[in-house]
């Protein structure tokens, strides 16, 4: 097989800044849990701190008339408590904080991967399914602490014939344990699609560069790699709106679990 | 043919059937947006409520192509 020039897969290394140490484990290499600040670790820390600066900043002078950033403080807030007030409901305000932080979160995150040589935190598995499994348990443990075993009555769609209930309730139990996996698989395939679909449009302009007078076919590429990149902003900032929305369709299911 | 490059082949091959899943769920999605289209053309003023509705059924739609997207990923780098 021919040597890979560029490896599509290598933007996603984690590599060690600095080590903190090894914690338990026998001293045999990969046992016990191995602690260290990671460029992963160092995104996160940069995505917060710009969300907190963002959110901070703008809202601080609270001025009657706001200047440019207040308002778009203000219009990114809007735009979260509307989207929490109409898919979860009024009553669904109350998860505003959650909503807003995953979403903020995910959309800085996902931007802060368009730039070149920036790592993109949520093209980690680990830190998508974290963020869905923070949802999932929330559903769950404020559906059985709102509802109590009523909360059950999500597995069971009102107006369904009693034969028909026991196919129903299996697959309703089923497409409920799914969500997490769906929810985090989601977001995660989009970024590391997108972002390998980048690169391999950017090592074709590599290659054909390299190959003498069809360097000029390497415009084709290159043109293709522009677009691309303007879909994978639109993409990211789609993938943060649908995060956020299904979290609220999920918790809207914890309140009403009634169909 | 050696077991090395017999593994390696059938890889790349079970990656690239893989991805036949895309086609439904490209599929699925044409079928949202088209919908959606048609609808918001009939009556443009109820266009606009409709639109998280419309990005939640691309959202779930979508996420059968991504799995299958991931089991070529799987494939090709994982196993």
């Amino acid at each position: 097989m021919a040597e890979k020039p560029i490896e599509p897969i290598h933007q996603f290394r984690i590599t060690d800044y600095f080590d903190i140490g090894n914690f338990g484990g026998d001293g045999t290499p990969g046992s016990g849990i191995h602690l260290a600040f990671t460029n992963s670790a160092l995104f996160m820390i940069l995505t917060v701190g710009l969300v907190l600066a963002f959110l901070v900043l703008g809202s601080n002078r609270r001025a009657i008339v706001p200047g440019r950033l207040q308002l778009m403080t203000e219009m990114t807030y809007e735009f979260v408590a509307n989207m929490v007030r109409n898919t979860a409901g009024h009553d669904g305000m109350k998860f505003l904080p959650l909503v807003g932080s995953l979403f903020m979160f995910v959309l800085i995150a996902n931007l802060f991967g368009m730039f070149p040589y920036f790592f993109t935190v949520t093209s980690h598995l680990i830190v998508t399914v974290m963020m869905a499994l923070i949802v999932f348990l929330t559903v769950v443990i404020y559906g059985f602490y709102k509802n109590g075993p009523r909360f059950l009555k999500l597995f069971v769609p009102s107006g369904i014939p009693w034969y028909i209930i026991w196919l129903v309730v299996p697959i309703e139990i089923l497409s409920f344990l799914s969500r997490p996996v769906s929810h985090s698989l989601r977001l995660w395939g989009n970024v590391l699609a997108g972002h390998i679909v980048l690169k391999v449009f950017g090592g074709m302009v590599v290659a054909l560069l390299g190959a003498g007078a069809w360097g000029l076919v390497a415009v084709l590429p290159f043109g293709m790699a522009v677009a691309m990149t303007g879909l994978e902003v639109l993409v990211a900032a789609l993938q943060a709106f649908v995060f956020a929305v299904l979290t609220c369709v999920y918790l809207h299911d914890a309140m009403h679990p009634g169909h | 043919m050696d077991p090395e490059a017999a593994k390696l082949m059938g890889k790349l091959i079970g990656a690239g059937i893989a991805c036949i899943g895309m086609g439904g769920a490209g599929v699925g999605v044409g079928v949202i947006f088209g919908n959606y289209l048609s609808g918001a053309l009939r009556n443009p003023a109820a266009a606009a409520s409709q639109f998280s509705n419309l990005i939640f059924g691309f959202a779930v739609t979508e996420a059968m192509g991504i799995f299958s997207l991931v089991i070529a990923f799987l494939l090709l780098y994982a196993v």
